[in-house]
């Protein structure tokens, strides 16, 4: 792929050396449109409850809701410095197109976004987003019609356009650059919470919990604290239903690729998947549409491998409790993605120290129909009875 | 010599593509064996991947009918262990069900080159394989006495193009044009530049993606290519009998017409161009 050539060269030259200032413009637009920096804010109830400072980086307060426009913004600025006059790109949860299709917009370039059916169905908020800001929403229907299967189609696209096109890659996923690229995009999330609770708290945090779809908002949250070795970071992904896989199917039922996939080649990355004995991939599951992928960051998983960084999961019931939670005693309605991490927190924090930084990566309000769906459906801890909004939804 | 720079070597190579197993394992193998009989001179049989993202629509559901037929890698051998042609064959497939074949990670790909030799492969396509990762594969490939092709897209350029050539075996897939596989009207006007820019190589040239008649097969071996790969024309044939419901012997019929088709315009395009001059 010369695609790949020409997009290594133009990410060493602008965004490592910061070439014209490639940087430096990002940090501005990342300031006045995105609305950067976001707030570290200090959960009282949770804290109090938790017997535990706990510390929420509020990505769900940039614009579009969640931290994808970092990565975003960073990718749509670079294909303008590259003289490409198309964006292409993939969505699961929405959030990504979301966030690609606003900064290409904001920097007036035509956009197209490949997201499966089945998403589309669940996320349909976001969709009408993407198509107010101007993008074409290009349904998915292969294989389960999620983030997997949309990501193959904006490959193919981007086979046939690269001369004027860039994909905006939504994930740390992919080939080289672009694990290292969204990283770095995404890094702004640990630079300000890095500050910010040495500010606030006087210390560094003891730990750092993230959930991991693919792995940008973990990357991101983690980046700046790899080296402090006293900080001990959480990638939490989504147990689903249930960690087995149905082989005969072909399904995982959930999207736990670092707790249970194994070393494999997929979208041009060596990293952790899942997938069956003979090399096929898995369809995952998950409740939430952003986690839902059979594989992961092949940086995440290195550091995972040589355990710097700790790969948990909670399932599905976890992250719905987990949502309702920081719903109804901290006022702030977290995407079903990041819920997994406030799961986590949930769960395990009485092993976490006493100072803890937890990336809200998102809103909640794409997912308020799949949640009175799924609550309604499930005996939810802490839930309010969902039977009068589920009528509405009929 | 090699079988498949041999098969090269007599004129210009008609190389036909098709899915192992589809739209299953028996009809496949007649379908085969039609293409042999239509005067395939190396064919390349795709082993099934679960994502199979540089093939088009085609191609796409080619390897699903074959996935959800119960092909594996261990049925792939099989298949080509009891075909009965008489051509070099080349499989197809994507990078992780190489990687991952074996019970032993320190083999990994070693294993699988070792078991498809054993099989009758002589060489392998992988489109997912970059040049700058293939080494290991390559060792294994020179082991086995194996080929290694590699696709060269119209954009492919500088370093990159270096390294493909000091890897590249048996022959180098010439990308008539960009994007994934499909059959296409007309022949890609990029071709004659890729042809160029790869006239000093030593490995023949087969260009593929695209071509659907015996006309285009005759344009592109004019142009100078040694050789035309033929894919979604071919799964076309196997798709429109499948939906028809039509048997096996039907369609074979068809397919070794339509490689025949093929065949001769490649021929046809040889005499009426006289082959450029390589220095
Ligand atoms: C709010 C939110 N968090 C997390 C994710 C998961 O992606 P990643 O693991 O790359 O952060 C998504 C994906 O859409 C998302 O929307």
């Amino acid at each position: 792929m010369p695609a790949i050539e020409e997009l290594t060269d133009a990410y060493e030259r602008y965004v490592l050396d910061n070439e014209d200032g490639f940087m430096d413009e990002f940090r501005d637009r990342l300031r006045d449109f995105g609305g950067r920096p976001t707030p570290l804010q200090h959960a009282e109830r949770l804290s109090e409850r938790y017997d535990t400072e706990v510390y929420l980086k509020r990505e769900d307060l940039l614009h579009g809701g969640a931290h994808k426009l970092n990565n975003a913004l960073g990718q749509v600025l670079l294909a303008k410095y590259m003289g490409k006059e198309r964006i292409v790109a993939e969505t699961g949860a929405g959030q990504h197109g979301t966030a690609t299709a606003m900064a290409a917009a904001h920097l007036d370039m035509p956009c197209e976004v490949y997201m499966g059916e089945t998403d589309i169905n669940r996320q349909r908020p976001n969709v009408f987003r993407m198509r107010l800001n101007g993008a074409d929403v290009t349904p998915v229907t292969a294989g389960r019609g999620t983030l997997k299967e949309a990501i193959n189609e904006t490959m193919r696209d981007w086979a046939t356009t690269v001369e004027n096109t860039h994909y905006v890659l939504g994930s740390v996923v992919g080939p080289h650059p672009f694990p290292a690229m969204v990283r770095d995009f995404q890094a702004v999330i640990s630079e300000e919470a890095r500050r910010q609770v040495r500010g606030q708290a006087g210390r560094l945090p003891d730990s750092v919990l993230a959930c991991a779809g693919g792995g940008s908002n973990t990357m991101g949250a983690f980046a700046e604290f790899v080296s402090d070795d006293g900080v001990d970071l959480h990638a939490v992904e989504a147990g689903g239903s249930s960690l087995a896989v149905d082989e005969e199917r072909g399904v995982a039922p959930n999207s736990a690729s670092l707790s249970t996939g194994e070393e494999g080649v997929l979208h041009g990355a060596r990293t952790r998947l899942l997938q069956d004995d003979d090399g096929q991939i898995l369809e995952s599951h998950s409740v939430s549409a952003g986690l839902d992928y059979a594989g992961v960051g092949p940086e995440l998983a290195h550091l995972v491998d040589s355990g710097r960084v700790r790969a948990t999961n909670v399932d599905d019931d976890a992250a719905l409790a987990a949502f309702h939670r920081l719903s109804s005693t901290e006022g702030i309605i977290p995407a079903l993605e990041s819920a997994h991490a406030l799961a986590h927190l949930h769960e395990a924090h009485d092993d976490l120290g006493d100072t803890v930084v937890v990336n809200v990566s998102g809103r909640g309000d794409k997912d308020l129909e799949t949640v009175i769906e799924e609550t309604d459906r499930r005996e939810i801890d802490e839930a309010p009875e969902m039977d009068v909004f589920t009528e509405g939804l009929r | 010599m090699n079988a498949i720079e041999a098969a090269f070597a007599e004129g210009p190579a008609f190389v036909p593509y098709l899915a192992a197993g589809d739209p299953d394992y028996d009809a496949s193998l007649e379908y085969v064996e039609a293409l042999a009989r239509g005067g395939a001179d190396v064919i390349e049989l795709g082993l099934p991947f679960s994502e199979p993202v540089a093939e088009g629509p085609t191609i796409q559901a080619a390897v699903n009918r074959s996935l959800d037929a119960g092909m594996t890698p261990e049925r792939f051998f099989a298949f080509v262990e009891e075909l009965d042609v008489d051509v070099p064959l080349v499989c197809m497939t994507y990078y992780n069900l190489i990687y991952r074949y074996g019970d032993d990670d320190a083999e990994r790909p070693r294993a699988f080159v070792e078991r498809a030799a054993a099989a009758g492969i002589e060489g392998f396509v992988v489109p997912d394989l970059p040049a700058e990762e293939a080494d290991p594969l390559r060792e294994a490939c020179d082991e086995f006495d194996c080929d290694l092709v590699f696709i060269v897209a119209p954009t492919t350029q500088g370093e990159r193009l270096d390294r493909i050539m000091s890897r590249v075996s048996g022959y180098v897939y010439v990308q008539a044009r960009l994007g994934v596989t499909g059959a296409k009207a007309d022949v890609s006007a990029q071709t004659g530049q890729s042809l160029d820019r790869l006239a000093e190589w030593e490995v023949p040239k087969a260009v593929g993606f695209g071509i659907a008649s015996g006309e285009q097969a005759g344009e592109v071996v004019a142009a100078g290519a040694d050789g035309v790969i033929v894919g979604s024309a071919l799964v076309d044939i196997v798709a429109e009998g499948y939906e028809a419901g039509e048997d096996a012997a039907t369609v074979a019929e068809r397919l070794e017409a339509k490689a025949r088709e093929l065949k001769d315009g490649a021929v046809a395009g040889a005499q009426r161009t006289p082959r450029p001059e390589r220095t």
